[in-house]
């Protein structure tokens, strides 16, 4: 990883809430760094805590029910010690967020051209009226939205979805953020228009040199925009890889089912799919072992390390991996399924 | 052979444009535009496109849930569109539908033995005696414990529940099951499991399905033919391995590449064309081809002349004035 400081730094995070049934430990011990310029993947089916992990990050979620505990980390300064005055100039400024729905993101009672001026002016109070608006304009320009002069007297209901995202996209990046967090940004999108929102994410990326944290449920998406990867399992991290390696040589048997799940979309016709047993755990009462062993197929008895310690994150071949699994097994799976 | 459906230049249209109490509608929505459309017993047809592109109102005219403005639909060699009353009810016995979201299609105040049952109910198919050993049957091929069958819904994950949306289409026996985008809503790991059982309920029991869905790799995997819709209309139709391997349609071609591949290195970025804009609406689509928006083949004849579907070898029809054709 890189040697400079860290724009972003979690460490040991924990999100749980406190529920009727008990309590739901939705984020579990979880740490990474994103450097400056990178963009950063977090990968996980539905209820893995990738969403309440960001979420934590902004401190969106933080009512009375939540404990939270470890550190998040900008610039060298903790959020979660931050009082909500503070975190509120954060917000907007050195983090935004572009959520999946760009719908329910927007307010359908103000013009677009209202709503991206309102990020402007709470971190930039008191600019003159016709400089906002000229900033604005130069915002859905670069997002492509097309005559931005007249659509700025737009509602969000006479755009597309494609299109919506663009608005969401130029309030994120108004105030040039340092880190910009997309939540599955092109879930609700279709490809086409899928693809036209990822390069825009990169290029502006590339433009104002800040981070990317992308969230997503697509390995396809991983592939094409993303350098750094987490891949996360019932609120833990299961294998944290570049992403060359990570679909080169996958460690953990989660990362491997998935990729031999999603390349037997792609490369097979008519025959069987593969696909893992089982469904994802309840995240109440998990195992303080490993999250994923009655879904495993390499999962070693009821006495072995597998049902009784919980696997920390280690270097296995050029991944990190939280798996029992010795380096010697692992790499002959890995030649087994993944070899050419 | 007669096919078990059969589609003729059916159309569907939505009035639009009343905003004022009493006043006429203004505008058509031109939902289906004249879909013509065959499948054979036991095969199965893919039909993709992005949203709006009216598969889904495709997918409700061919169940009848909603009447066609116009056209027909033959199920296995008899005119259906017409049928009402008790004849309707008969012929719903031979075409049923699994839905896209498991959550809102199962009725929460009905355990699942229930939900599986309504159908052998209300078409009195099963004598009330013997419903019950049909349903746990029905569970037990859709991979489902049959013991669980006064369990209700919310006791079961989004795989296990689109499981019991399986078992209630197959509890009449029907020869057709159109699946409007029936795993969309499950993640990766479970998507595999509910398209590996459907490939073995159409072995085991020689259903045809009509799948619809906007994801591509799903539709390549599971179709023996697929249809690609566009504003309405198909724009190439023809068997899947011909129409992913050569697609001879700009919209095709550009569809195909947009699909993120899950390998960094092949994947990325190689030959992919990115489309311009959003598709068009469906109330004022362009005048010729409704792609010439977005394509970038796009001449003057593209404006003023509506393409056909015209034959281009291998079983594949496609609707362009200048198709890619091999080389």
């Amino acid at each position: 990883m890189t040697n400079a400081t860290p724009l972003l730094s979690v460490r040991d995070l924990h999100v749980s809430f406190k529920t009727n049934d008990g309590i739901v430990k939705a984020v579990d011990g979880v740490s990474f760094d994103v450097a400056n310029g990178q963009t950063m993947g977090i990968v996980g089916e539905s209820g893995s805590g990738k969403s309440v992990m960001v979420s934590a990050i902004m401190r969106l979620n933080f009512g009375t029910d939540v404990i939270v505990s470890g550190q998040i980390l900008l610039n060298g300064i903790d959020l979660l010690a931050l009082p909500e005055s503070e975190m509120r100039q954060v917000r907007g400024r050195d983090i935004a967020m572009i959520f999946q729905d760009p719908l329910s993101a927007l307010n359908p009672f103000y013009t677009v051209g209202y709503q991206i001026a309102e990020a402007y002016l709470v971190h930039h109070p008191k600019t003159p009226k016709a400089q906002v608006e000229a900033i604005v304009l130069n915002a859905l320009d670069k997002v492509g939205i097309p005559d931005a002069r007249k659509r700025i007297k737009s509602y969000p209901h006479e755009f597309s979805g494609g299109m919506r995202q663009r608005i969401v996209i130029a309030m994120a990046l108004i105030n040039k953020p340092k880190l910009l967090i997309a939540d599955e940004p092109t879930t609700a999108l279709d490809v086409t228009v899928q693809a036209q929102i990822l390069e825009l994410i990169d290029s502006l990326r590339e433009e104002n040199n800040s981070a990317v944290m992308l969230i997503t449920h697509d390995l396809g998406v991983v592939a094409e925009t993303i350098q750094q990867v987490m891949v996360m399992y019932a609120g833990r991290t299961a294998e944290y890889a570049a992403v060359q390696d990570l679909f080169d040589t996958p460690s953990h048997p989660y990362t491997q089912g998935l990729l031999r799940a999603v390349r037997s979309f792609d490369q097979s016709t008519r025959g069987s799919l593969v696909s893992i047993s089982g469904t994802p755990p309840s995240l109440i009462n998990l195992p303080e072992a490993c999250a994923f062993r009655p879904r495993c197929s390499h999962e070693k008895g009821p006495l072995s390390a597998c049902a009784t310690q919980r696997p920390e994150l280690r270097t296995i071949g050029a991944s990190q991996s939280a798996c029992h699994l010795s380096a010697d097994e692992v790499s002959r799976v890995q030649r087994e399924a993944f070899s050419k | 052979m007669t096919p078990i459906l059969e589609v003729r230049d059916v159309k569907k249209y939505f009035p639009s444009g009343s905003s004022r109490l009493l006043q006429r509608p203004t505008g058509q929505v031109k939902a289906v535009d004249g879909v013509s459309l065959s499948l054979q017993k036991g095969k199965t047809l893919g039909v993709v496109g992005e949203s709006g592109c009216g598969k889904s109102t495709l997918a409700r005219i061919l169940t009848r849930l909603i009447e066609p403005s116009s056209g027909s639909i033959l199920l296995d060699g008899e005119d259906v569109t017409r049928l009402s009353g008790s004849d309707l009810r008969r012929m719903r016995r031979d075409i049923q539908i699994i839905f896209q979201d498991p959550y809102s299609s199962l009725n929460p105040r009905h355990s699942v033995g229930e939900i599986i049952a309504t159908p052998l109910r209300i078409q009195k198919t099963v004598a009330k005696s013997e419903q019950a050993g049909r349903v746990k049957e029905l569970m037990h091929l859709v991979g489902l414990n049959p013991e669980h069958f006064n369990r209700y819904p919310h006791e079961f994950s989004g795989g296990q529940r689109q499981r019991v949306g399986i078992a209630r289409s197959l509890a009449l026996n029907p020869k057709v099951i159109v699946a409007d985008e029936p795993v969309s809503a499950l993640d990766v790991s479970i998507q595999s499991q509910i398209l590996n059982l459907m490939q073995e309920l159409q072995t085991k029991l020689q259903v045809a399905f009509v799948f619809i869905a906007h994801d591509l790799s799903v539709v390549r995997h599971i179709a023996d033919d697929v249809a690609v819709m566009y504003l309405g209309k198909i724009v190439e139709l023809g068997p899947a391995r011909t129409v992913y391997g050569h697609p001879t349609h700009p919209y095709t071609k550009a569809l195909m590449s947009a699909v993120p591949v899950a390998n960094p290195v092949s994947g990325r970025k190689i030959g992919r064309i990115v489309l311009t804009g959003d598709v068009p609406s469906p109330i004022d689509p362009p005048s010729g081809c409704r792609f010439r928006t977005r394509c970038w083949k796009a001449q003057d004849i593209c404006a003023s002349n509506e393409p056909e579907l015209l034959d281009r070898g291998d079983g594949r029809v496609s609707a362009c004035h200048f198709p890619e054709l091999e080389a």
